[in-house]
């Protein structure tokens, strides 16, 4: 029982083996690889693993404290940030070897000539919950 | 209304259910529909019999629902209308349930929430909440672990050290909901302990106690976690402490040890030092030799060689650790403190810092960083 994240890049990680830019693939391909991806997630909601999943558009705004009584500062996008986050899995399983095994499925969504993108994934952990066992800690 | 009272009927009520015919996964969903119709209902009209109660209204969903699925798809149902009169149900049919819904062709987490819902009797919307998942994947977790298990004859015997696996995941894991799974573990646990004696479920019992009274004194107002040795022990709960060493002293006495009356021993022996200096930690690693024995688990070996480090000095406490391999979880976090108590401040704050970057859980790497910074503001003035 432990969440992992599978995080999906539009910028940031190594080119995939099926490296050709989605507005390049026919329309008949765009609709297998979206058919993919809701398969995909059907499939978890139906083994019980399923969280959550979300895209993000690629634009996005900078924004940090300013000071007392000033509205925020806000600046970018940058074009040059290296890492651009296009959206997530979140699943819930019972093992390591079983999120690489998902995050395996998902990376074969099929891309340009219905052949598997064979994209990198990001796979995080989530902290777990604490533990009731305090005699774990050192020096506990 | 007390809705543990209440849940606690759950497996009488599903085994009187099954006992008459129905299967295992229509049963469990007519008892669900008959708890929340008892929710309902109750306030205003409190039943006499409480478990007869529940037994008419689940048998009356199981039929309708077997009904209606009869008609719709048409197969011949095999279901008597009227209850049959049945064998008075055998003692051990709560220790049938707990059985079936830790068996081993379950995965854990599959064991956890079909055992928190017909064992325990809680709601999937409750158990999903419990483990922050979608009430719909809880749902599917369960209705294909209630498939996985259809198959499996209800009377077969179990082996109940997956029971008392599966009772230990839901004391140790899960967040906070509105429903409180170390206290639901207990209850569980003390169900089991009251159909089947054995004494490592008195053990695992008695572990459970023992953490738990101490769980108030765990956590700092901040949330921060308080380790063992700074915990305010007045704030201990000494009739849960009673009892666990009570119940412990008693599995011990049959001499059939196992590893949880092991881990509840050294839980006994913090439990039972006035102040942290008083602990018995001879003792202590004397119990973790027994369960290194019993277990041959390197999380073991490596929480004795903490024990050593206060039994015979943070020297022989890293002689220990090095015998260890250093990928083990926790493994870092130990050594820092081994070396703070050696007085390599400058190596512990380094080693604190890393463990707080491996620590599986906030709290901890919360409490990591926050014991390398105190070693590095020292190195400053």
């Amino acid at each position: 029982m432990a969440k992992y994240l599978l995080l999906k890049h539009y910028r940031g990680a190594p080119a995939p083996a099926n490296d050709v830019p989605m507005e390049q693939w026919t329309p008949e391909e765009i609709s297998a690889h979206v058919q993919y991806m809701r398969d995909f997630a059907d499939r978890l909601v139906k083994t019980g693993e399923y969280v959550d999943g979300q895209a993000l558009a690629p634009e996005g705004t900078w924004v940090r404290y300013d000071g007392e009584g000033r509205p925020p500062v806000t600046d970018g996008p940058f074009a040059e940030t290296k890492d651009l986050i296009a959206g997530w899995m979140v699943i819930d399983v019972d093992s390591y070897e079983r999120a690489l095994e998902l995050a395996g499925e998902l990376s074969a969504a099929p891309g340009a000539g219905g052949k598997p993108i064979h994209e990198w994934l990001e796979l995080r952990p989530f902290y777990a919950a604490s533990p009731t066992d305090p005699e774990c800690h050192a020096g506990g | 209304m007390d809705e543990a009272l209440l849940r606690s009927l759950t497996p009488g009520v599903l085994t009187v259910l099954v006992r008459r015919g129905a299967d295992f996964a229509a049963a469990e969903d007519a008892v669900q529909d008959a708890l929340v119709e008892a929710v309902r209902v109750w306030p205003d009209d409190p039943p006499r019999d409480a478990k007869g109660w529940l037994v008419t209204v689940a048998w009356r969903k199981f039929l309708d629902a077997t009904r209606s699925d009869t008609a719709r798809r048409r197969r011949e149902g095999r279901i008597d209308e009227e209850p049959l009169p049945g064998p008075t149900p055998a003692v051990d049919d709560t220790l049938q349930l707990y059985f079936l819904c830790a068996h081993p062709s379950l995965t854990p987490s599959s064991a956890v929430a079909l055992t928190l819902r017909a064992v325990g009797g809680l709601t999937t919307r409750q158990i999903a909440q419990a483990y922050l998942v979608p009430e719909a994947t809880m749902a599917q977790r369960i209705s294909r672990a209630k498939r996985t298990v259809s198959g499996v004859r209800f009377d077969q015997p179990g082996d109940v050290a997956t029971v008392l696996r599966v009772l230990y995941l839901v004391f140790n894991e899960g967040y906070s909901g509105d429903v409180d799974l170390a206290a639901e573990a207990i209850r569980l646990t003390r169900q089991l302990a009251a159909a089947i004696d054995h004494p490592e479920v008195a053990g695992l019992l008695a572990l459970m106690l023992l953490h738990h009274a101490r769980r108030a004194s765990r956590t700092a107002p901040d949330g921060a976690l308080v380790p063992l040795a700074e915990q305010d022990r007045t704030r201990w709960d000494t009739a849960a402490i009673a009892e666990g060493v009570r119940i412990l002293q008693a599995a011990l006495a049959r001499d059939r040890l196992g590893e949880f009356q092991a881990q509840a021993a050294i839980a006994a022996l913090h439990a039972d030092a006035p102040t942290a200096e008083e602990t018995d930690w001879v003792q202590i690693v004397e119990w973790y030799d027994e369960l290194a024995r019993l277990t041959d688990s390197p999380v073991v070996r490596l929480n004795r060689a903490v024990a050593v480090g206060e039994a015979d000095g943070p020297r022989a406490g890293l002689a220990a650790l090095a015998a260890l391999d250093d990928s083990l979880p926790r493994h870092t976090a130990a050594a820092a403190y081994l070396h703070e108590r050696a007085g390599d401040l400058t190596s512990a704050a380094r080693l604190y810092a890393e463990a707080a970057h491996k620590a599986p859980n906030l709290a901890e790497r919360d409490y990591l960083t926050r014991q390398a910074a105190r070693l590095n503001s020292l190195g400053r003035y």
